[in-house]
């Protein structure tokens, strides 16, 4: 008896440890995360501007991403119609579909969705380019170059991650609820003044630029960590390959819980 | 002039400099040889600052580099100019915009100008039209050597070559040999090249240094290492498996 005792003790205490060091390495790595945030700040407001590279990085990141999120914002507000529409007639509130769509659009699924996808493809971009940088050690040739490589790459990389993200989401909210028009008054045949009534009467301009501030958020974070996880790579190709998978992952791990604290703030 | 002194620096459990010292005075131009691993590389990053010591100091004209603000740092590294061991060429530029990187950003060039600074670097290194190439369309040896026009592109005062002439044919070896001696007494550069090459070393060094298990163990001019006693330094320029050097995990 004592002994099973003593055995269960052993595996909680092995269980606190465990989860003391997941915590531990998690704190480190957001105490880094921040530091690097900082000089990026730091170089941000210095000149030189990186005018061109900042750029390109735009123009990288938002042709990168465009197409996915048209496709993912066309079809999440033509699911959203018909899902409400089938759900709302069991309580003939048929006419909320408008609603419901700019709603969620507007200030949930339009940010999120694009900042996932951002996540995935600009995000893991960013990681592998930077990671190669690392490992093949062209970050230390642009320092012998004299040239901070945070400023150099990675503040046009924040600055494009924090306002391709805001713009792509606009994108987004159009083709989503234009999507979920469509649907309702072509496929399941409602009548259309009323579906674009029930959108404006009731889609305020906070729920669009809170969903937007949002969004900001959404890209910063995702370029700073993804930036992050490429400039401190190690460990040649296989490192790289890490530094991705862990960009993609933590983005959008941060993407989905800061979005509902967010959330809260935002819209009382 | 550079001196290092008492440079200690280690990875994890890897003690990879223990106590270095070394004086390049100025417009001398010092090879550093060593054995594969010994830490060569880690030694000239440190001059550039790009690896930080563990203890220890490096003075670049009396200032010790690894105290330097970031600014500072960055201003003074204006005044270097280093080939790395595997090229490291930014694989996004062509080649000109590679070496006419430091032009273009600190010296405010024009675009032509820089590109036409660039082709005559690339002269110099004995390579004509690959301005437009991408780095991933260039042999190995190719990269090297673009690598070197990079690294004094900007007329820098001091020069850190890692292993210049490795992965050249022998000829094209020998013309980088003739380049570097040419850096030294037209523009009067100060230089650390890194060699295994000891035909290169004699040919280039006005003093070679030999790091052996972390520190230099012998400096002198390419006759006295020629002629030297010790029997470390003996073994590593003639080449010989036998000898104080042991090779790990290879058995005679
Ligand atoms: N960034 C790093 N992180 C961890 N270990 C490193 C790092 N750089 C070098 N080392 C280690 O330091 C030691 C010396 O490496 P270094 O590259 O200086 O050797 P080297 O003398 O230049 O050899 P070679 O002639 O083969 O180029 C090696 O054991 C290497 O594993
Ligand atoms: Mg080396």
């Amino acid at each position: 008896m004592s002994n099973v005792l003593l055995k269960l003790i052993e595996c909680v205490g092995r269980a606190i440890t465990l989860f003391w060091q997941v915590f531990l390495l998690f704190t480190e790595e957001l105490g880094r995360i921040m530091l690097l945030l900082c000089s990026a700040i730091k170089q941000l407001v210095l000149p030189p501007f990186e005018l061109r590279n900042t750029f390109k990085q735009v123009v990288e990141i938002g042709i990168k991403s465009l197409p996915v999120v048209l496709i993912t914002a066309v079809f999440t507000g033509m699911v959203l119609a018909l899902q409400s529409y089938t759900g709302f007639k069991r309580f003939n509130a048929e006419v909320m579909v408008g609603t419901v769509v700019a709603l969620s659009i507007t200030r949930e699924l339009g940010p999120v969705l694009t900042g996932l996808i951002v996540a995935g493809r600009a995000g893991a971009a960013m990681a592998a380019e930077l990671g190669t940088m690392r490992v093949t050690e062209q970050i230390d040739a642009l320092e012998t170059l004299a040239t901070n490589p945070v400023k150099y790459l990675v503040v046009p990389r924040f600055i494009a991650g924090t306002i391709i993200l805001p713009s792509l989401t606009v994108i987004a909210d159009i083709i989503g609820i234009i999507g979920g028009f469509f649907v309702t008054v072509t496929v399941l045949g409602a009548n259309s003044s009323v579906y674009w009534r029930r959108t404006w009467d009731y889609l305020e301009t906070s729920d669009i630029y809170n969903g937007l501030i949002k969004a900001c958020f959404f890209g910063a974070a995702i370029a700073i960590i993804s930036c992050y996880k490429g400039f401190y790579t190690s460990g040649g190709a296989e490192g790289v390959g890490k530094a991705t998978t862990g960009a993609v992952v933590l983005s959008s791990m941060t993407i989905l819980i800061s979005d509902y604290f967010l959330s809260a703030w935002l819209f009382k | 002039m550079i001196e290092i002194v008492d440079l200690h620096k280690a990875f994890g459990r890897n003690h990879v400099l223990r106590g270095a010292n070394l004086k390049v005075e100025k417009g001398e131009s010092m090879v550093v040889i060593g054995g594969s691993g010994s830490g060569k590389s880690v030694l000239i990053k440190h001059i550039i600052g790009t690896l930080k010591p563990d203890s220890g100091s490096i003075l670049i004209d009396g200032v010790d580099i690894a105290k330097l603000s970031e600014n500072e740092l960055y201003e003074t590294r204006k005044r270097f100019g280093m080939l790395f061991q595997m090229a490291a060429l930014f694989d996004s530029m062509k080649v000109w915009e590679n070496v006419a990187f430091a032009l273009m950003r600190h010296g405010k060039l024009k675009e032509k100008d820089a590109k036409e600074i660039a082709s005559e670097k690339l002269r110099m290194v004995g390579l004509m039209g690959v301005e437009d190439l991408m780095p991933s369309e260039l042999s190995g040896g190719m990269k090297k050597r673009v690598g070197l026009a990079r690294a004094i592109a900007h007329s820098p005062e001091i020069l850190l070559y890692d292993e210049p002439t490795t992965g050249l044919d022998p000829i094209m070896a020998d013309a980088i040999n003739d380049l570097i001696i040419e850096m030294k007494q037209r523009l009067s550069v100060t230089s650390v090249a890194i060699t295994h090459d000891m035909h290169s070393a004699y040919k280039i060094a006005d003093r070679i240094a030999m790091l052996y298990e972390g520190s230099i163990i012998a400096t002198g001019t390419p006759d006295e290492i020629k002629n030297t006693d010790n029997a470390i330094v003996r073994q590593f320029i003639t080449g010989s498996a036998v000898g104080p050097i042991k090779i790990e995990g290879v058995t005679a």
